[in-house]
């Protein structure tokens, strides 16, 4: 795999507000890669930063090994889709689509079989002459994303492209824009807030906080070993608990020691574990085994999610937890039961 | 960012608006300021000039004349306006659409129309005269009663616009809490429409303080600043003492503007997307009382419209009562002629036409250019000035600023060109305000699109941009056509020999007595006016539509 785009050390400050911290990262050919984070977090600066719609404050962006940091969006070779699609409502479907084609000294016919084209490509050949107005949601997404691909650009940048979309919609537009993507092996850059929608689109995930991109890697990398307390917490839900070193291998928390796959560094340090990796158990001295009393119940039709209140040194610590709905060894799962659970040595995760 | 072809397109641009602003406000308003600190050989004299005046005692009659007619016109109007505006939104009365229109016609006519028809009505041989009990007709009861007539339309769009953006849920929950309609009225409608109706004070209070011709017209030996300024220019040749009186005028427009400019900032922020449009509902009694009140205005608003139609038809007032077209063969009078009409048309057409390929593409630039930020900033405050200076100020800049031998854009002084600049700025500021209501409403990513597709920007804004701006650009065009055939108070100082106007003709017919010649070419500038309107109306509806065929789902 070669890379298609590389950007180092960008900054970008509006005012004294820094919306981007020294962000670094590559783009392979071919690659869908999305910007993850919360709202405010900079994502869609860094999309605006790299398609020349705001200029950084420092730091370059290597395009094809071409530097495009100083060139003017008209200059640089992408195509973008924006959250709030911008079609042109005066402009039927195939005139939005033809619009970037017009000017290429293209003749006619190679200009209407590229519409063909685009238009089987999101399956919309019969709408062609509609205005946007007359299109449902879904299906302005698809003719946003056809003129921003008319013109064949080298990167394709979508910038929350489904966020305006009711939640079944969305599903099957994710799948959909996916193998789109990999049909025309156009290499994508996707800003979404949504990490349902990175884990399942993504090849990789650039994972972002207040203006720092906070890990990088695939979705699985990301869920199973996040790096940051922010990383567990944001992608997947999580429990963090603040524990101390014991020994490389070993910390105390919840009142108790636990063995631990990973070795620990620093004397305080915050463990991160999943609600799917707290088993519940019968046997109260199994290794990582603690009691705690559940106080909630939310029932989610194939599992619970409990919370799971521990005490120790008058302290009290919550976990959440998933239950088994249909164990009839633990069907005491009630409100107030008191249960053993233990948390697996290759679970807890130790983050910063 | 190296700079593409799109950004030397745009510097070009705001480099030509950036000169012409400074052409047509910037420098002649340097002109007005300096003239007023020098002597008649245009040497620095310091503040010289205002001291003579200031110690001038007539001086503070006119002051206290003017704010004394400007503060008693701006109750009475908003009030009365105030509650048409309540009539028309909040009740269900019959012939809304009727009432609303009629309440337009002022804005048709010039200003002094509106006094001429006062002294048909209460003049010494006037139809209505004993009604008034002895007192003039001449003086501020005359001033205030056509001001109110001229201002009426103007506070009355601003309250109409305060009251429909009302929240209906606030009014449920007013219901629910059993709130008397009393108190509703008070803690909830009046709340809201707060804002609007102090904008609609400070737009008045302008107007009136800024207006010479009613007082021109009606006032008789009743002295106002607006007054003092055309006395000096016009009578006494004094331009020096015009430039003071100007600066002066200046302070309390400005102080009017810059507080509406605070004022109108707040009223954004009480409106969010998640509002509930009010309904009103049917109730007998006050849909009638309603009903009532606004056919009142109604009949008074025609019969001053209808009194100036009459006194134009009719041969010799108040003696010889029969009908004739003579008062409208006005090349027998003083004033132009029809000379003046067909100036006047010319003169509307290119203001209507240039003024607004000037105002939309310059807001345009303002509001979608993607850098320089500072230079965009400068040219909306520029914009936003014209509305803090009055008229007869502007056009006096545009005496001293094109008259000097030195300038270089001297060849303009007395050509039809400088009327069309000079209204053009006189009405720029509501002008760049819809446009930039009508661009704020257009997605701020089409620029974007737009280069990401390596299209220039002006084929965005020609295929785009233009068409679904269409019914804005049509609204500025009549703005300024409708404004430049009834407008006096600039054009008055800087007309020429060959480029006399109707509205100026009124002035000075009615100044050398011929007053039904007057009103007749008052009521030709009505005619035109209400023709365009009326046909404005007829092309939004029949061809427009056939263009905005893209904002329906079907």
């Amino acid at each position: 795999m070669s890379e298609y785009l590389k950007v180092t050390n960008i900054s970008k400050s509006f005012g004294k507000f820094q919306a981007l911290k020294e962000a670094s990262f590559s783009v392979n050919e071919g690659e869908l890669v999305c910007i993850l984070g919360p709202s405010g977090c900079g994502k869609t600066t860094l999309l605006r930063v790299i398609a020349g719609l705001e200029e950084q404050s420092s730091g370059q962006i290597i395009q094809k090994g071409v530097t495009i940091s100083d060139l003017p969006p008209d200059q640089r070779d992408f195509g973008i889709v924006f959250q709030s699609y911008a079609l042109f409502p005066n402009l039927t479907v195939k005139n939005n689509i033809t619009f970037g084609l017009q000017s290429r000294k293209q003749d006619v016919s190679t200009m209407e079989s590229r519409l063909n084209e685009l238009l089987s490509l999101i399956g919309l050949e019969s709408h062609k002459n509609k205005f946007p107005a007359q299109l449902s949601g879904g299906e302005q997404q698809r003719v946003a994303l056809a003129r921003a691909l008319a013109p064949s650009p080298g990167l394709l940048l979508l910038d929350e492209p489904l966020s305006a979309l009711d939640a079944k919609v969305r599903q099957f537009l994710r799948l959909e824009i996916k193998n789109l993507q990999k049909k025309l092996g156009v290499t994508t850059i996707m800003v979404t807030h949504d990490q349902e929608e990175a884990l399942s689109m993504a090849d990789r995930i650039i994972l972002m906080n207040k203006g720092v991109i906070e890990q990088i890697g695939t979705p699985y990398e990301l869920y199973s070993q996040p790096n940051t307390s922010f990383a567990a917490d944001f992608i997947g839900k999580t429990n963090l608990i603040q524990a101390s070193k014991i020994s490389d291998s070993k910390v105390s928390m919840l009142g108790k020691e636990f063995e631990c796959s990973v070795p620990v560094l620093q004397s305080q340090v915050t463990i991160a574990i999943r609600p799917e990796d707290i088993k519940i158990t019968q046997n109260p001295n199994d290794v990582n085994t603690v009691q705690g009393k559940i106080i909630e119940i939310e029932f989610l039709g194939s599992y619970s999610i409990g919370q799971v209140e521990v005490s120790f040194n008058n302290q009290k610590e919550k976990l959440i937890c998933h239950l088994p709905i249909d164990n009839n060894e633990v069907s005491n799962l009630t409100k107030d039961a008191q249960i053993y659970f233990s948390l697996s040595s290759n679970s807890l995760k130790i983050v910063t | 960012m190296r700079k593409s072809r799109d950004d030397y397109l745009t510097i070009f641009f705001i480099g030509i608006a950036a000169l012409y602003i400074l052409a047509s406000l910037a420098l002649p308003m340097y002109a007005i300021l300096s003239k007023s600190i020098e002597n008649k050989d245009g040497l620095f004299i310091g503040l010289t000039n205002y001291k003579y005046y200031f110690s001038n005692p007539s001086l503070f009659y006119s002051i206290y004349n003017s704010l004394f007619v400007s503060i008693i016109t701006t109750v009475i109007s908003v009030s009365l306006s105030f509650l048409f505006a309540y009539a028309l939104t909040r009740s269900c009365m019959a012939a809304k659409p009727f009432f609303r229109s009629v309440a337009m016609i002022p804005i048709l006519l010039p200003s002094l129309l509106a006094g001429i028809a006062l002294i048909y009505l209460f003049g010494n041989q006037g139809v209505f005269k004993e009604l008034l009990m002895g007192k003039s007709i001449y003086g501020p009861i005359g001033i205030v009663i056509a001001e109110v007539f001229y201002t009426f339309p103007h506070s009355l769009l601003i309250i109409i616009t305060a009251l429909s953006i009302a929240d209906a849920r606030l009014y449920e929950a007013a219901k629910v809490l059993r709130a008397s309609p009393l108190r509703t009225f008070f803690t909830v409608t009046v709340p809201s429409a707060k804002y609007g109706i102090m904008s609609a004070c400070f737009v008045v209070f302008t107007l009136v303080i800024t207006d010479f011709g009613i007082p021109k017209v009606i006032g008789g030996q009743y002295n106002v600043l607006a007054i003092d300024v055309y006395k000096q220019v016009i009578g006494q040749q004094n331009f020096e003492m015009g430039a003071v009186v100007s600066v002066v005028l200046l302070v309390p427009a400005l102080l009017a503007f810059i507080v509406d400019r605070i004022v109108q900032k707040k009223q954004v922020s009480i409106l969010t997307a998640r509002s509930v449009v009010y309904e009103p509902k049917p109730n007998k009694t006050f849909d009638t009382i309603m009903f009532a009140y606004c056919s009142l205005i109604a009949l008074l608003i025609l019969t001053v419209v209808g009194m100036c139609l009459y006194a134009s038809l009719i041969k010799f007032w108040p003696y010889n009562l029969s009908l004739s077209l003579k008062n409208y063969q006005f090349d027998l009078m003083d004033g132009g002629g029809w000379d003046s009409y067909y100036n006047s048309i010319k003169m509307a057409s290119y203001t209507a036409l240039f003024g607004t390929i000037i105002v939309f593409t310059s807001a345009y630039f303002i509001e979608k250019a993607r850098s320089f930020r500072g230079a965009r900033t400068m040219m909306h405050l520029l914009s936003m000035m014209p509305m803090a200076i009055p008229g007869m100020v502007l056009g006096l800049a545009y005496i001293f600023f094109f008259n000097s031998l030195s300038n270089p854009l001297n060849f303009l002084y007395g050509s039809m060109a400088i009327l069309v600049i000079c209204t053009i700025t006189h009405f720029y500021t509501v002008s760049h305000l819809t446009a930039l209501t009508a661009l704020k409403q257009i997605d701020n990513e089409f620029e974007s699109v737009s280069s990401s597709l390596k299209q220039p920007f002006y084929k965005m804004f020609f295929s785009v941009t233009v068409p679904i701006s269409l019914p804005a650009i049509f609204e500025i065009g009549i703005y300024f056509f409708v404004n430049a055939m009834t407008t006096v108070s600039a054009v008055v100082f800087i007309y020429g020999p060959k480029t006399t106007l109707a509205s100026v003709a009124v002035l000075n017919m009615d100044d050398a007595g011929d007053i039904a010649p007057a009103a007749a070419m008052g009521m030709m500038i009505f005619y035109t006016n209400a023709a365009v309107r009326i046909a404005y109306v007829l092309i939004t509806k029949k061809v427009l539509v056939r263009f905005q065929k893209w904002r329906y789902k079907t």
